[in-house]
């Protein structure tokens, strides 16, 4: 019974209720469950799914990744029989808009967006404001392959609980990108880079905080200079506390930023304009999200032979990106297919090929079959990337909340 | 006579169709974007109308030099536009019988001319791209300078591109509005009789382009005060390019703007809905005080107009030709760019040239790109039928019922031009959605009349209205019903002007990025949607392909309205 009222999140029951209307209405769930458009068996959902159509929206600004998405549609479409559309957003706030415009109009069914790349505070207030279906994570087979204890961040996105409403998908840690025909000694911490800058002025920036990577730059150097950074874990207490968590960052940053690229009173519009100034040589150090990221880049030709990627001595932040599904997707059962297809091993091995992608795998290698661990064994690390012991400790992304006042305060002070 | 009344009488449906399928939607978006700027928007917890969020917009830190950015930026190029527009028209419109030298002059204008029109359907974002990359410290103009003077290692620390004050978006703007206002001129040119003022301005001892400033040019800018309004207000508005050339701390406004809708804060939404109301109010301003100038510069002017001083005017076209040439290889080399990079693997700082060369992009692309191709030719087809269509309708509708079409009509129609896309696009959203009609392919090409119908009436009603009557007119005596007369004779004569307005409306429909994300519910993809996209992804390889297949399109489609009329009439010279 508790499940079904789980699985039907937009039912709303009273909180004044007798205790017969409860059976009623519990009556009338079961009732609406058994008739719902959507199964609750694998098999169930998979024989729905058939001949459905997915429009999954995701950040389409990378070849690599598009090609990988594509190749996607075309196992989902052999295997399944479902046909996946890729519809390529500039920024995955472009497809939250899109379901809340359907949620205030009303559309509570055939909403345009079936599935939907995400993670932190898109998801965070997608959850909040009830734009989400689910739990549905427990019905896809593959979901049990995930490394729930050695990567947390798939169950706990940004300090919110996941709660069964998004599917892990890849892995994300935040590294540095130099190009060793001109950088010879890397900096080892946030201090480091400061004086490094000051050597090199004008070769270092960071990407504008309207970019995930920008406002992640923020936090990082905040994890290491601030003095507790345990308050990072939680909400933001008061304005004092703000002030007096955030003081030694901003007094880092007035020091940094004389020395960026245009003395720091312009900065690149998102991370992948920062990667092409990287390799037109108008910076030497940038940043990016993903350790293999830069290999794959080398592969497709936009990033030079000789770049290569360094972390930080105390650890970076690490995260992991997921898909949902909105609660109004049409096709349900047709985007459960294509994110538990997204977690198979096939998969997640495809993706963690530098020469296709390079995003690392949400898997736990030691619950796959003998012949999968063998192929990921087997996967090429790339040119560029770290081996996962010289990756560096993992760090929490702070909570959603000290991103969105950190960004605020940011444009306060330099974003005029 | 019968049928020609019959005919004669379903005529007055065409305006008022038109007109309805303007009110609507632009009534929906200004209201879907009204409501919420006053904190009204139910699902967000907004249920009380206030002025709270104003408020919060005016205190809004980046907002003074946001706004002054936008209005510096797209008065500057405006005005910029306008006058390299008037320079080349009056040079264009010399006539050459007066020696040798000048009929060199001329040719060389004419070279400009037919290099400068095409980019009228170039979209913006594709010369918007490929300017970047020319401009930029590691771009094509630095790098080719270091290889052959100064050998710089690392690009220098220059700021080329998306400086503070806007002057790369105000360069970009001008780039492609120049043209634009540059055509709107010449097919204005003949139903003022500029000839032959000019012939009398230089019997009386006037040079070439003072009898054009002093006789032409106050006859011909009122006949392209709206064009120079849509500029204005797009100037002001508009999204890609500012995206691509303009700075980022802070943007201008209607950039602001598209950053708000995308924070995933929703509550954001009410400031952009209140940014978008400003904007608006910005863009009336401002075309109020362009009126009020027109008015002191006619003021401050008018004595000059009638001074009788003579003298050639000669020294302006040194200018002109200078503006011209500077213009002219800039887009050049801004498609050639794309162009090459949709061909290079590796294509690195200092090289002037790829360093290896590769159809890759090309074959990667190529099952995507029909595809995309596809949807873009079939709504920009359809879209500039209909447009078409409603335009030939109301045109024929002036001319049986002698009434024309009113001026509040036809501001009516240019409408969804100087209203900023941001404002009521949102709007139309919300209201698409309650009707179950978003991401349909109806309200995709629906979204696309609103640009296409103004562009295609602005090409074609002059040239409508001044086709000689009396050639339908005696087909009237000889007895030819009201449709016999349009398909055999008026069509066939009009034939030119109508290939070309509809190949500018097919160019509008190739450029709508904003429309066919709103609209098309991001279920339709179509090159410019693509290769925004791309351009966020900043590899140029890929926004080569997009870039420069996206300014192929329309350019080809204006290639055939131009060459097909000339195959048809080619025993007919005054028809080609």
């Amino acid at each position: 019974m508790n499940n079904n009222l789980k699985t039907n999140s937009t039912a709303k029951s009273g909180t004044t209720a007798k205790p017969l209307n409860y059976f009623i209405l519990a009556f009338m769930l079961l009732l609406l469950s058994s008739f719902s458009a959507y199964g609750n068996s694998w098999p169930e959902i998979r024989e729905r799914a058939k001949g459905q159509t997915v429009y999954w929206n995701a950040w389409g600004g990378s070849e690599e990744i598009n090609s990988y998405i594509n190749w996607v549609g075309i196992r989902v479409k052999n295997e399944y029989g479902v046909t996946l559309k890729h519809v390529k957003l500039a920024g995955t706030a472009d497809a939250v808009s899109r379901v809340l415009a359907e949620k205030a109009a009303g559309r509570t069914n055939n909403g345009s967006v079936d599935l939907i790349w995400i993670n932190g505070e898109n998801f965070a207030k997608m959850k909040e404001n009830g734009l989400l279906f689910g739990p549905f994570t427990e019905k896809l087979p593959n979901f049990k392959l995930v490394d729930f204890s050695g990567k947390p961040t798939t169950l706990i996105d940004f300090h919110i609980p996941v709660d069964g409403f998004e599917a892990p998908w890849g892995m994300a840690k935040f590294n540095f990108v130099y190009d060793s025909a001109r950088v010879s000694e890397t900096p080892k911490s946030i201090p480091e880079l400061l004086k490094w800058a000051e050597r090199h002025s004008g070769r270092f920036t960071y990407p504008h905080v309207t970019d995930f990577l920008g406002s992640t730059f923020l936090m990082q150097a905040l994890i290491e200079l601030t003095e507790n950074p345990e308050v990072l874990n939680h909400s933001v207490k008061s304005k004092a506390a703000f002030v007096k968590t955030t003081a030694p960052l901003w007094n880092y940053l007035n020091q940094l930023h004389p020395h960026l690229w245009r003395s720091g009173k312009s900065f690149p519009s998102s991370s992948s304009v920062q990667q092409q100034m990287l390799n037109d040589s108008e910076l030497d150090i940038a940043l990016s999200f993903n350790p293999s990221a830069t290999s794959a880049a080398i592969a497709s030709g936009t990033l030079p032979e000789s770049a290569r990627t360094f972390v930080l001595k105390k650890g970076t932040i690490g995260n992991t990106h997921f898909v949902a599904i909105p609660f109004n997707s049409g096709s349900r059962e047709g985007a459960m297919i294509v994110a538990n297809f997204l977690m198979s091993p096939e998969a997640q091995m495809e993706k963690q090929n530098p020469g296709i992608w390079g995003d690392s795998t949400v898997l736990a290698i030691a619950k796959l079959s003998k012949q999968d661990q063998q192929k990921f064994k087997s996967l090429p690390l790339g040119i560029a990337t770290l081996p996962p012991e010289k990756l560096g400790p993992t760090q929490p992304n702070p909570h959603p909340d000290w991103k969105n006042q950190l960004d605020a305060e940011w444009q306060r002070r330099y974003g005029q | 006579m019968a049928t020609t009344i019959r005919t004669v009488s379903i005529l007055p449906a065409f305006p008022i169709l038109t007109k309805l399928l303007f009110l609507i939607p632009i009534a929906a978006g200004l209201f879907g974007v009204l409501l919420p700027s006053l904190g009204y928007f139910p699902d967000l917890g907004g249920n009380q109308f206030h002025f709270e969020i104003f408020h919060q917009l005016l205190d809004h830190p980046a907002l003074p030099n946001s706004v002054s950015l936008t209005l510096f930026s797209g008065i500057s190029a405006t005005f910029i536009s306008l006058c390299l527009a008037i320079l080349l028209a009056a040079m264009l419109s010399q006539d050459g019988n007066s020696g040798n030298n000048k009929n060199k002059i001329t040719r060389f204008f004419v070279i400009v001319q037919r290099g400068l029109i095409p980019l009228i359907a170039v979209p913006h974002a594709a010369i918007a791209l490929g300017l970047a990359f020319l401009i930029a410290p590691s771009g094509w103009i630095i790098r080719s300078l270091s290889f052959l003077v100064m050998g710089w290692e690392t690009p220098p620390e220059w700021v080329t591109l998306q400086d503070p004050f806007g002057l790369s978006l105000i360069f970009g703007l001008v780039l492609k509005e120049t043209p634009y206002l540059l055509l709107m001129i010449l097919a204005a040119l003949p139903q003022i009789r500029a000839q032959e003022y000019l012939r009398i301005g230089q019997s009386l001892g006037y040079g070439n382009f003072r009898s054009w400033l002093k006789l032409v040019l106050p006859q011909v800018y009122p006949l392209i005060r709206l064009p120079v309004f849509a500029v204005l207000a797009f100037s002001l508005s508009v999204v890609d390019v500012a995206l691509i050339l303009g700075p980022t701390t802070p943007p201008t406004l209607a950039v602001l703007i598209l950053r708000w809708i995308d924070d995933p804060d929703l509550s954001f939404r009410f400031l952009a809905s209140a940014g978008a109301v400003l904007l608006l109010v910005i863009t009336l301003g401002s075309l109020f005080f362009w009126r009020v100038s027109e008015w002191l510069v006619l003021r401050k002017w008018r004595n000059w107009l009638t001074n009788g001083k003579r003298g050639s005017g000669n020294e302006a076209h040194n200018l002109a030709a200078l503006s011209g040439l500077v213009l002219l290889g800039t887009a050049f080399f801004s498609v050639l760019g794309l162009a090459f990079w949709s061909l290079s693997l590796r294509w690195p700082y200092p090289h002037v040239l790829p360093q290896r060369w590769t159809s890759r992009n090309w074959e990667r692309h190529w099952s995507s790109l029909q595809e995309t191709a596809f949807t873009t030719l079939e709504v920009g087809v359809i879209s500039g039928a209909i447009a078409l269509f409603l335009v030939v309708g109301c045109l024929e509708n002036e001319q049986w019922r002698r009434v024309k079409f009113s001026f509040r009509s036809q501001w009516l129609l240019y409408l969804p031009l100087l209203i900023p896309q941001a404002t009521f696009l949102l709007g139309i959203q919300i209201l698409a959605v309650r009707l179950e009609m978003d991401g349909t392919f109806l309200l995709l090409v629906w979204s696309h009349l609103l640009f296409v119908l103004p562009y295609i009436f602005l090409t074609l009603a002059d040239p409508w209205r001044n086709l000689d009557a009396r050639f339908p007119l005696i087909a009237q005596c000889l007895g030819a019903s009201p449709l016999r007369i349009l398909f055999r004779i008026k069509l066939p004569l009009l034939l030119k002007p109508l290939l070309v307005a509809a190949a500018i409306g097919f160019a509008v429909s190739v450029a709508q990025y904003l429309p066919t994300l709103f609209a098309g519910g991001g279920r339709f993809a179509t090159l410019t949607t693509e290769a925004v996209s791309y351009a966020a992804g900043a590899d140029r390889r890929v926004i080569g392909v997009y870039g420069f297949l996206q300014a192929l399109f329309p350019w080809i489609a204006l290639l055939l309205a131009l060459a097909i009329p000339r195959w048809r009439f080619r025993n007919r010279a005054a028809l080609s």
